[in-house]
């Protein structure tokens, strides 16, 4: 059962093969069997999970099922979700309980879907690795030496070991892509705007958003159809008319424009991951799609330009965590100031504190233009390279991430060489746009491959059959590492 | 050497709106500590500020009434610092582009001339919490009722020279937004607080002093004693060779003196930058259109349709226009009247009325007697059935409760007799029985006319017209 898609599992269910109650235990027993060797998901309440099967178990017998009433799904912990222990990853929020629903929570929950448990993340989400977690890192179901990639790591290395169906992230600069990349599954970051920040504790404002990760583009469709929308709590929210991104699925790629832009082709990707992505644009080609070469001047600029506002909202976004009205609070102080810094200084990991650091500094009187004035002028650049881009092509295609996943502490030390992993994915979120991976294959220790693919602004649904046409010429998205096959 | 004061006022004005700034919360004052927080002013993890329309509304009704630019983008920026009662460590505000720009308020100098106080800015921002350092035992309570409360924060040029012009400015500002209905004006609550900016200079230099900032002030008369304090103060160290370090103060009123908060030295570095949880705010012509067609009748036009409908002097004009309500008591008093009418009942309010409420403690919409009622009374002096003399003693017995002008005045048979014969009677009375009076009258001493005039009035009880009796006595005398 956990190998079938949403769209598989919510046949079942209307066809009365299985019980959404059944579906909620099955993946409770897998998470039970399997999360020791992961440590992808920090929160359980069965009891709970399994009354929300039952609601939707009744809802499925009166006939008011939607395609996702019964499905099991795994929250990223950086979402507030009522009653349950929402962390982000910190010892700061260990032991904060969330009052209200993220708006994202809150629609899948009345989509149906039952909240199976919370998953693993990068401190805050800020990492490419999961190692930054206040509860431990995330292993990588493909190898458990190596890292899931993050901040998504727990969501990514649950799907990817089928621990449940589906589950949500977040993206900030690659957040979603990457550990999809790296854990072998699919994600998708949409539009800035589309689904509500409410309640997503937030990273860096500007560029952070909700998206889906499951097993396959068919099913992210189903998942961002019921988590985007408008939410007048967010002012951020773009006031659109719903969508069904399952729409355009079918459609044949005769004709579609697949723009290669020459950055992400260079000598820093490694070999097994070009030839991964090489072997992708000729199955693109076969399917009738043209290639075209496109240019991103400025993309080499999007690393240093995310480390100085990232952090610079950042810094702002996380002053609220001070020990004074919930979550952790330093054991011992003098003053309010000791007590700020002490709570801060142990609520805080180094990855966090680092962040917080460069972003007060680029912020300060005298490195303000310096730094954040310039930076959101190059952020403006990088925007209108792709808009120039997208004048030539329906879509941006490129490796995801410029290796596989690589060994858990091997990159700590080396905070610059980390923050490479995101070198594809960070110009993406700077811009605002769409973009998602799917996988496109193995390296040769059996590492997966992620293929990303950019879209113009709301070209969710044309990205989606992009990358389902790819799925029905490939099985890379159906292999199951071995531990968890059975 | 003689020195000149130079003032600028950073006022902030709290917007009455029913909800917060950024959140549903209500803004009502005096509940129990935190029962009007909710999951936004408390910055729970994952919150997002929405702006409340109604305080942009006010913000650009102030704009409109002081000539003001309203910018039609208008940024709102984080001023990031720590403390316990800053829910998110950042205050919302605006930085760079405030909604407001420019613009100048009319002042009525106490000497009696006027004076236009040029406007900096004015911008919409969030207010703090309260920290509780009473009941909780070396610790501090939090209270964050307040907190997200939305503020206008007014920024006057330094145009005022002298604690009194500060004063009239505070007073002309603090009188402006409440007719313009957008503050409830209750400085006891904290709805209008006041920082004061002051220096000096050498008479006649162009230059300006180093500026010491007064930190919130909330009655003009502490305004006032603080500025008279700090004055004296910086004088005294410039005139000692000393130097005047740039600094926040805080005035203390029980030892009447001004004393250092924090020095230039340690001002925060604030960290401002557009906040990315909120579009830049837009004002569109057809919205601006739409505000400035709920505009009320300003006091400057107020004042200058006074002075022509009615013949008020500017003075009068002023004081009749120091509140909406005051100008609308006197409008409904004045309809109808003449002009000479509508001067008469001028002369009551300022005079008669404003002593019984300061008496009472008690502003226009408090009075005792209506605006109908004062008109009738007005009615009465204007067509001779009481003196202006005994209108005083029927005003009083209106203030207690004793009826209408008419009612009483017939009750107590107040009617002024006009009838020249028992006018004549009375006269002939008094000349027969003061007859040294009327030798030293006819000797020269006009004073002994005006004692005679005296004595006639006293036997109608008030109730002659003074105006004949003046006629047949002096008949009587030549």
């Amino acid at each position: 059962m956990f190998q079938l898609s949403i769209a598989d599992l919510a046949q079942r269910l209307a066809r009365r093969k299985c019980s959404g109650l059944e579906l909620t235990r099955h993946f409770l027993d897998r998470i039970r069997a399997h999360n020791a060797s992961l440590n992808a998901v920090i929160t359980l309440d069965e009891e709970r999970s399994l009354a929300a099967a039952r609601a939707a178990d009744a809802r499925i017998a009166a006939g008011e099922a939607g395609p996702l009433t019964g499905i099991p799904v795994l929250h990223k912990d950086i979402f507030c979700a009522r009653d349950w222990r929402t962390t982000c990853g910190s010892r700061m929020l260990a032991n904060f309980v969330a009052p209200y629903d993220a708006h994202v929570v809150a629609r899948l929950d009345a989509a149906g879907m039952v909240t199976l448990g919370k998953t693993n993340m990068d401190e805050f989400a800020m990492g490419s690795s999961n190692e930054t977690s206040w509860f431990g890192p995330v292993r990588n179901p493909w190898r458990p030496s190596a890292v899931p990639g993050g901040s998504s790591g727990g969501s990514a290395a649950a799907v990817a070991a089928r621990l449940a169906p589906a589950a949500t992230g977040t993206d900030t600069g690659g957040s979603i892509r990457q550990p999809a990349a790296l854990c072998g599954v699919c994600g998708l970051k949409p539009t800035y705007g589309v689904a509500s920040r409410y309640g997503m504790i937030a990273f860096a404002s500007s560029l952070d958003q909700a998206g889906p990760m499951a097993k396959t583009a068919e099913d992210l469709a189903l998942l961002l159809s019921a988590m985007a929308g408008f939410d007048a709590r967010d002012s951020t929210s773009l006031e659109r008319e719903p969508e069904d991104y399952t729409r355009e699925l079918t459609r044949p790629l005769r004709g579609v424009r697949i723009g290669l832009p020459r950055e992400f082709f260079t000598e820093g990707v490694q070999p097994d991951v070009a030839k991964s992505v090489e072997e992708a644009i000729a199955v693109y080609r076969r399917l009738g799609a043209e290639t075209v070469d496109v240019s991103l001047p400025n993309m080499s600029l999007s690393i240093p330009v995310y480390y100085v506002l990232a952090p610079a909202e950042a810094s702002s976004n996380l002053a609220r965590y001070d020990g004074v009205r919930y979550g952790y609070r330093a054991g011992e102080f003098g003053d309010l100031t000791d007590m700020y810094e002490r709570t801060r200084a142990e609520g805080f990991g180094a990855e966090v504190r680092r962040r917080i650091m460069i972003g007060t500094y680029v912020l300060s009187h005298g490195y303000y233009d310096a730094y954040y004035i310039k930076a959101q002028r190059v952020r403006r650049l990088i925007a209108a390279d792709f808009a120039a881009a997208f004048e030539r092509c329906d879509v941006i295609l490129g490796p995801t991430s410029p290796t596989t996943a690589f060994e858990l502490g091997s990159r700590t030390d080396d905070p610059v060489q980390m923050y490479l992993s995101d070198i594809y994915t960070i110009a993406v979120n700077l811009a605002g746009l769409p973009g998602l991976s799917i996988p496109a294959g193995f390296d040769s220790a059996g590492l997966p491959v992620g293929l990303q693919l950019i879209g113009d602004y709301f070209s969710e649904a044309r990205l989606l059959n992009v990358a389902h046409q790819y799925q029905l010429a490939s099985d890379w998205h159906l292999r199951i590492p071995q531990p968890f096959a059975a | 050497m003689n020195w000149e004061t130079v003032i600028g006022l950073e006022v902030h004005v709290q917007l009455s709106t029913r909800s917060k700034i950024f959140s549903g919360a209500s803004t009502a004052f005096g509940a129990d500590p935190n029962t009007h927080a909710c999951d936004i002013d408390v910055a729970l993890p994952g919150v997002l500020p929405v702006l409340n329309g109604a305080a942009v509304a006010k913000a650009v009704r102030f704009g409109l009434a002081v000539g003001a630019t309203i910018n039609r983008r208008s940024i709102f920026a984080r001023k990031n610092y720590f403390y316990p009662d800053l829910p998110k460590g950042y205050q919302i505000s605006q930085y760079e582009i405030p909604v407001v720009q420019s613009g100048s308020v009319e002042i009525v100098l106490p000497g009696g001339g006027m004076k236009t106080v040029r406007l900096t800015r004015a911008h919409l921002e969030e207010d703090a919490g309260k920290s509780l350092h009473e009941d909780f035992h070396g610790m501090t309570g939090i209270d964050l009722n307040r907190a997200g409360t939305p503020l206008l924060e007014i920024v006057s040029e330094p145009d005022m020279r002298g604690a009194a012009e500060a004063v009239a400015y505070g007073k002309a500002l603090h009188a402006l937004v409440r007719w313009l209905d957008i503050c409830d004006g209750n400085m006891q609550e904290g709805s209008f607080r006041m920082d004061a900016n002051v220096s000096v200079r050498p008479a006649g230099s162009d230059k300006l002093g180093t500026r010491c900032e007064i930190k919130n002030l909330n009655s003009f008369r502490f305004l006032e004693r603080a500025i008279d304090y700090e004055v004296r103060r910086q004088i005294e160290v410039l005139s000692d060779g000393g130097v005047i370090r740039q600094e926040t103060r805080l005035y203390d009123p029980d030892r009447d003196e001004t004393r250092t908060m924090r020095s230039k030295e340690d001002a925060h570095d604030y960290r401002y930058f557009p906040d990315p949880d909120l579009l830049p705010l837009e004002i569109t012509e057809p919205y601006l259109a739409e505000v400035s067609a709920a505009m009320p009748e300003l006091p400057a036009q107020k004042r200058s349709r006074f002075g022509s409908a009615y013949a008020l002097s500017a003075y009068d004009a002023s004081l009749l226009t120091g509140s909406r309500e005051l100008a609308d008591y006197f409008e409904a008093a004045a309809a109808g009247l003449s002009a000479q009418g509508a001067k008469l009942v001028a002369n009551w309010i300022t005079g008669a009325l404003s002593a019984k409420l300061n008496e009472e403690d008690l502003d226009i919409t408090g009075s005792k007697v209506s605006a109908a009622e004062l008109r009738q009374l007005i009615e009465r002096i204007a067509d001779g059935t009481i003196s202006g003399k005994l209108a005083r003693d029927v005003f009083d017995a209106m203030w207690t409760g004793e009826g209408s002008a008419d009612a009483i005045i017939e009750r107590r048979g107040l009617r002024q007799i006009s009838d020249s014969g028992e006018l004549e009677k009375l006269v002939d009375e008094v000349v027969a029985a003061n007859a040294a009076q009327i030798a030293d009258y006819r000797a020269g001493k006009a004073k002994a006319f005006n004692a005679l005039v005296g004595q006639v009035m006293k036997a109608s009880k008030g109730k002659a017209n003074p105006q004949q009796v003046n006629e047949i006595l002096r008949r009587k005398l030549s």
